[in-house]
């Protein structure tokens, strides 16, 4: 497992100031003759009194910084932040409410809208659970398809990701340019789909639809092209004086408070844990795929930057190996129990008309049981959580929502740092506020 | 420059074991279990309920009141080292007379396993159980979500709020089955009381509970806090 080790140090230099804040340089003047003359530095004044009174200052829930309605409340020391109280559910839509209340097959629909930039990430790990407490196998087709789309929505989400916290630290261009590529990823996905942001890509058992005639060509075409944008992200961040100053060392989780805060992905995986769903527990056969899991060893946002751009290069990595192997053959499973039958059949026939009827009407029926399934989304462990009655709706359908978990580290992360550093420290969360407030 | 930390390798505690892989064909009932159910059920006789294996995973159920014993036991012992909450959650049945469980997912990294804990709770009893929020900091945002959907009250959890829905809202826990689909109030009603909530009493320093501050605010706001304005209430 490689551990990426920083070479780079920060060496910003404050010129013209000596050790104890003094100018060094003092103030020059014309005398009346048009000669230069500098003055005499002027005398220290009296050390200003700091114990003042503290600030109370709101952030949100409408600000761009946030991203998305993500309320917070600091108690400011000055520019240092004492306190952070974070405010959630302005978003709150009741998913798990309504997923109680319709068939498997019809929440993929609403698996789109929590974690939106993940969206067929999302359909894939709620088919994977679905199919666990249905105890229903894909073919191998499917399996790699799935893979596919998990490792696109990951590089989708990364780059926005990428985009934004460079905008909210002020860099524009690195959000041009990966967001030129996501475009090129949604067109990806809307020629498979049909639709790019809201997918529904799957179904219990299989896959709403195979790839187009041509499509793993212009995927190879992505594969072949896509390194280059993040190694020009790379060289414009990487080494960048600003970048690496507004970064460092804040919002620093050690690998025991990471875990002990329940954090996940690459927040977990910055202050040092390798702890990989797709290593660890794996699904849809990603032992079998040769990558590696990216580890920071400093836990602040700088170290969560880097693992972020290693994983869009290891996501491409498996991209190439499951275009490559991608196998012939049906998309879906042949378990009648899940699966509808082929349209012609059911107009022709009238068992498989009875039988399509009801599996539209009545839906599938699971048996009595409950599975939690973790998947690796690009925020961290979602886990999806079904307890079945043996009716056609489930009892309970919780999201394991990633980055809700590690939001709730915010306020330790952001306490003693300073107001600027906390929209990079939130940043370098990747909330999606659909998910957190589902 | 801050410290470095050496990378932690899940699955570390067991280097013989060989490399997950993705489970196949998995029976519907029974299966491997894991081990740290039937060390449960050995060093806690009494809190221990049963236990059963479901698609791959074990689910222990246990006596609601001695799930933080338990948890603290799975979280420190050096057979055991559950160091990762994965989620805490309570499930509602559909049949009034079945009870209500607690869930709590929990992962240990060091040995890659899985367990689920169970605590049910009996219908007409208080639904109170101890929070595990001292063994882990994780559980804070996860328990005050379950406690707003479900109700359940988590003992010793620091700041049992509302989470997701605002503080003042009184329709009700949403995730119980006795909560209906479009909610208790007519949309009328619901319009009238979010209208008359008052903004201003979002911004108080009661809720961050800095109350030293209180007497630094205008006076016109020191009057509207005190009347108990803040939450619209």
């Amino acid at each position: 497992m490689a551990t990426k080790t920083r070479t780079v140090e920060v060496a910003l230099g404050t010129a013209g100031v000596d050790a104890d804040g003094r100018a060094v340089r003092t103030p020059m003047t014309v005398t009346e003759n048009g000669a230069v003359s500098t003055l005499e530095a002027p005398p220290l004044g009296p050390a200003p009194e700091l114990q003042g009174e503290h600030m109370l200052i709101n952030i949100g829930p409408q600000h761009p910084a946030t991203h998305g309605v993500l309320r917070l409340v600091l108690e400011l020391d000055g520019e240092t932040v004492v306190r952070c109280v974070p405010h959630i559910g302005y978003l709150h839509c009741g998913f798990e409410k309504i997923g109680e209340y319709r068939q498997y097959n019809q929440i993929i629909p609403w698996t789109d809208r929590e974690d939106y930039l993940n969206s067929i990430g999302n359909n894939v790990a709620f088919s994977i659970g679905a199919e666990r407490l249905f105890g229903v196998e894909v073919p191998p087709r499917c399996t790699v398809l799935r893979v596919i789309a998990m490792e696109l929505s990951r590089i989708i989400s990364h780059l926005v990701w990428l985009g934004t916290t460079c905008i909210d630290l002020g860099a524009f261009t690195p959000f041009l340019w990966s967001f030129q590529e996501r475009e090129n990823v949604y067109n990806l996905l809307e020629s498979w789909v049909g639709a790019r942001l809201t997918t529904s890509a799957t179904r219990v058992g299989g896959m709403a639809a195979d790839i187009p005639d041509g499509w793993t060509d212009q995927l190879r075409n992505f594969i072949r092209t896509f390194p280059k944008t993040v190694d020009e992200c790379d060289r414009m961040l990487t080494r960048n004086g600003i970048w690496i100053g507004r970064t460092t060392g804040l919002g620093v989780m050690s690998s025991d408070e990471a875990i002990n805060y329940g954090l996940s992905g690459p927040m977990l995986r910055a202050s040092g844990v390798a702890y990989d769903v797709r290593k660890d527990f794996p699904y849809l056969d990603y032992e079998t795929y040769d990558f590696e899991v990216p580890v920071g060893s400093h836990g602040d946002v700088y170290d969560r930057y880097l693992v972020r751009m290693e994983e869009l290069r290891q996501s491409t990595r498996i991209l190439a190996q499951a275009v490559d192997r991608l196998p012939d053959g049906p998309v879906n499973s042949s378990d009648h129990r899940v699966i509808l039958p082929p349209k012609s059949r059911a107009m022709s026939d009238m068992e498989s008309m009875i039988h399509h009827f009801k599996q539209v009407m009545e839906g599938p029926r699971p048996p009595v049981g409950e599975v939690y399934v973790p998947v690796e989304s690009p925020k961290g462990e979602k886990g999806y959580y079904f307890v079945s009655d043996g009716t056609a709706k489930p009892v309970r359908w919780r999201i394991r929502p990633p980055s809700y978990v590690n939001l709730s580290a915010i306020s330790k992360m952001v306490e003693g740092h300073l107001l600027s550093d906390v929209i990079a420290i939130n940043a370098s969360i990747d909330i999606v506020m659909g998910e957190i407030d589902r | 420059m801050t410290a470095t930390f050496a990378p932690v390798l899940p699955g570390s505690a067991r280097p013989d074991a060989s490399a997950p892989s993705t489970p196949r064909n998995l029976p519907e009932k029974g299966g491997t279990a894991n081990p740290s159910a039937e060390a449960i059920a050995a060093k806690f006789g009494q809190a221990y309920i049963r236990s059963e294996v479901v698609w791959g995973d074990t689910t222990v159920y246990v006596r609601p009141d001695s799930v933080l014993e338990i948890v603290r036991w799975l979280h420190d012992d050096p057979s055991q080292r559950y160091d990762y909450l994965s989620d805490v959650t309570a499930v509602e049945y559909r049949d009034p007379e079945q009870e209500m469980e607690v869930v709590w997912h929990l992962r240990s990294l060091p040995f890659r396993r899985f367990l689920r804990l169970k605590a049910p709770l009996a219908k007409g009893s208080p639904l109170v159980v101890d929070s595990v929020w001292p063994v882990y900091k994780g559980a804070d945002w996860i328990e005050r979500e379950c406690y707003d959907m479900f109700g359940i009250t988590f003992r010793g959890h620091p700041d049992l709020r509302r989470i997701l829905m605002w503080e003042s809202y009184r329709e009700g826990f949403p995730l119980r089955k006795d909560f209906p689909l479009r909610g208790r109030f007519s949309r009328a009603e619901q319009l009238r009381q979010a209208l008359s909530i008052t903004t201003e009493g979002r911004y108080s320093m009661e809720e961050l509970s800095v109350a030293e501050a209180f007497e630094d605010l205008p006076e016109e706001m020191r009057r509207r806090l005190a009347g108990g304005e803040r939450t619209g209430e």
